[in-house]
């Protein structure tokens, strides 16, 4: 049975939940409370005053073709770096754990890109595809192939994604490894007895046990593609080539302290808030159903 | 239908031998129980059979063809798990269809098999059901299931009563052995249990240490056992030995006991009686201290030393004795054709 622990007052429980109730009221409730608040006007530049406009940041927002834009190159982007990060790691998570000599080694190695932060993966990148001094664009140019991300809004895209994806792939690996070990071996063997081949094995009875780790994965990707590969396309691109690699959350940035609207860019928080509650909600209601645990 | 054959099968890992070569061959529609201690090799052994083990040297032939280098897939068998190994994210159907899905059979024909074998296992009503919404009899019966769908040639058990509770291991006992008969198809099954090797067996190898000790059917093992572990690991509870000398037909025991035996050889030997064998006989050669009664109700163990010997001494009785707790002393004979001899040294039967 469950161990349940019971009080007796309230005084106890409460100082027990304080410290977590602060942190989440200083770093989570206030902020978005001011963001909702502020979401509500627009103040002049200089920040001495501000006008009350009600829903109209929103209203402009939603008419902005700009902002529409974003909404669609975050999806484009969030749909590829999950993919980009999860399908390389799975692959070689497999691959590992068929190795039986040296993979410890393997798996050391695959985990190092982990430890590399964003910004300075952007710029690891950056430096690699630098349109007149990168290695790799200089190679290309020898193929002939002229890469040139500043201008090109494809080549912009697929470098901000392979530069996020890149140190994730380490962080998903770890977890499909871990996964794949814990696969009993029993069911694999009858498997292979019951004349599944390798990849038949895989897609039919691997994969599917897997599950749990691919959704919690895709939760956990989804959100870092939305809001924590700011870094990469910062030092990268900033957000364009004509706003081309902008997501919400850049956006947010741009039009807030770059451009100085504080009243659009709090709505644009206040929208993001939403759209990443109901996708969560969305995953957790329709996906997991397919999970198997 | 299949003959198995094993020719000087030997297994390493690494250095270490673990199956220190296994000669054996099986008829079509035998039923051969693997039995022996935790580490003996006989799982490693149904592996290598199963070609999930590689086999180090020399030959398994399952119908005369060599099987070594072929994949599990491709030696037409079908092995049940210890732990049953079903798929947990499919439903019963789904995993008794399984094998017959890859092999590309009709789906008509998948449909017809699999409720032939739900019927037969009268695992109808939970088609549906996903093996966690099962108990351990019922996951046992699926995995039979998916054994049975495919229509092997051979058959292997890995431990497959070993997780179930004792009475269901009893009744899932029968079962096996009645729709092994059923479908007339030769099996391994491999078991640490003496009694189903007992109970299941047409023949039994009795394992120990990579080697096998015995090759024979449940009562040759029981009454002329070959060597001094195979007497001791079959029959419940295990035989009694004493250290000895026989000469001209008798055996002398430690305490001066002088029991009639039909060797006729001489020198030091050591004795093999089992428990069942003795008869209290006021006049018998052997003299009990007993010191522990068990009444099982069918039967009374009494456990003690024998009288002038150290060695420790079980005997089993027929029915209830009511003796008060504490030392006292039972005379017992024992008829000469129940006395096992083997060589001290090399632990082979005399005879």
């Amino acid at each position: 049975m469950e161990k349940r622990v019971t009080f007796k007052g309230w005084l106890l429980p409460l100082a027990l939940v304080f410290p977590q109730i602060l942190i989440s009221g200083v770093f989570f409730f206030y902020p978005a409370g001011q963001a909702i608040w502020q979401s509500l006007f627009i103040p002049d530049p200089f920040g001495l005053s501000s006008q009350f406009v009600g829903l109209g940041n929103f209203e402009y927002l939603l008419s902005d073709k700009y902002y529409r834009a974003s909404f669609l190159t975050t999806a484009i982007f969030s749909t590829l770096v999950t993919l980009v990060s999860m399908v390389p790691a799975l692959f070689l998570a497999v691959m590992a754990d068929r190795l039986v000599k040296g993979a410890g080694t393997y798996r050391t190695l695959l985990i190092w890109p982990y430890a590399v932060a964003p910004a300075v993966a952007g710029v690891l990148w950056l430096f690699m595809f630098n349109t007149r001094v990168g290695v790799v664009s200089w190679y290309l140019g020898q193929l002939g192939y002229d890469w040139n991300h500043v201008l090109n809004d494809g080549e912009a895209m697929g470098l901000v994604v392979v530069a996020s994806a890149w140190g994730r792939i380490s962080y998903n690996f770890l977890f499909f490894f871990a996964a794949l070990q814990s696969v009993p071996r029993s069911v694999i063997e009858a498997a292979a007895i019951d004349g599944a081949r390798f990849w038949t094995r895989f897609f039919t009875i691997v994969l599917p046990l897997l599950s749990p780790t691919t959704f919690f994965l895709l939760v956990v990707n989804v959100v870092y593609a939305f809001f924590e590969t700011f870094g990469v396309i910062h030092t990268i691109t900033s957000g364009g080539p004509q706003q081309a690699t902008t997501i919400l959350v850049y956006k947010v940035f741009a039009d807030g302290f770059v451009g100085q609207d504080l009243g659009s860019s709090a709505a644009q928080s206040v929208i993001l808030l939403v759209v990443v509650g109901a996708l969560t909600v969305v995953q957790f209601r329709y996906v997991e159903k397919k999970v198997h645990y | 239908m299949a003959t198995v054959a094993l020719k000087g099968v030997k297994k390493r890992f690494g250095t270490v031998d673990v199956i220190h070569g296994i000669d054996m061959e099986i008829a079509d529609g035998e039923f051969i129980v693997i039995v022996g201690p935790s580490g003996c090799g006989k799982s490693t052994l149904l592996r290598m059979v199963a070609g999930l083990e590689t086999i180090s040297e020399g030959e398994i032939q399952i119908n005369g063809l060599r099987v070594n280098e072929k994949e599990p897939m491709d030696r037409d068998i079908a092995m049940v798990f210890q732990n049953y190994a079903l798929y947990p994210h499919m439903s019963v159907r789904q995993n008794m269809a399984y094998g017959l899905k890859i092999a590309r059979i009709p789906k008509p024909e998948i449909e017809r098999k699999v409720a032939e074998a739900a019927k037969l296992l009268q695992l109808e009503p939970y088609l549906d059901r996903k093996p966690r919404e099962l108990s351990g009899g019922q996951r046992q019966r699926v995995a039979m299931g998916r054994a049975i769908v495919r229509q092997p040639a051979v058959f292997l058990f890995d431990e497959p009563l070993s997780n179930l509770d004792a009475k269901l291991r009893v009744q899932m006992r029968l079962e096996i052995r009645e729709l092994q008969s059923k479908l007339g198809i030769t099996s391994l099954y491999v078991t640490h249990d003496q009694v189903e090797a007992m109970t299941m067996a047409n023949r039994m190898i009795v394992m120990n240490g990579g080697v096998a000790e015995q090759i024979g059917t449940p009562l040759e093992v029981y009454e002329r056992p070959r060597t001094l572990f195979a007497a001791q690991f079959i029959g419940s509870p295990s035989m009694n030995t004493v250290q000895g000398t026989a000469a001209d037909g008798m055996v002398t025991l430690p305490g001066g006991a002088v029991l009639p035996c039909r060797s006729r050889h001489s020198g030091p030997v050591t004795v093999g009686i089992r428990p069942e064998h003795v008869h209290v006989d006021p006049n018998g050669p052997l003299a009990l201290d007993v010191t522990l009664t068990e009444p099982l109700g069918a039967t009374t163990l009494l456990h003690g030393k024998l009288k002038n010997g150290a060695e420790l001494f079980t005997a089993s009785l027929q029915g209830v004795h009511t003796t008060e707790q504490g030392t006292h002393s039972v005379q017992f004979s024992v008829p000469a054709e129940d006395i096992h001899l083997f060589d001290p040294a090399t632990t082979l039967r005399l005879d």
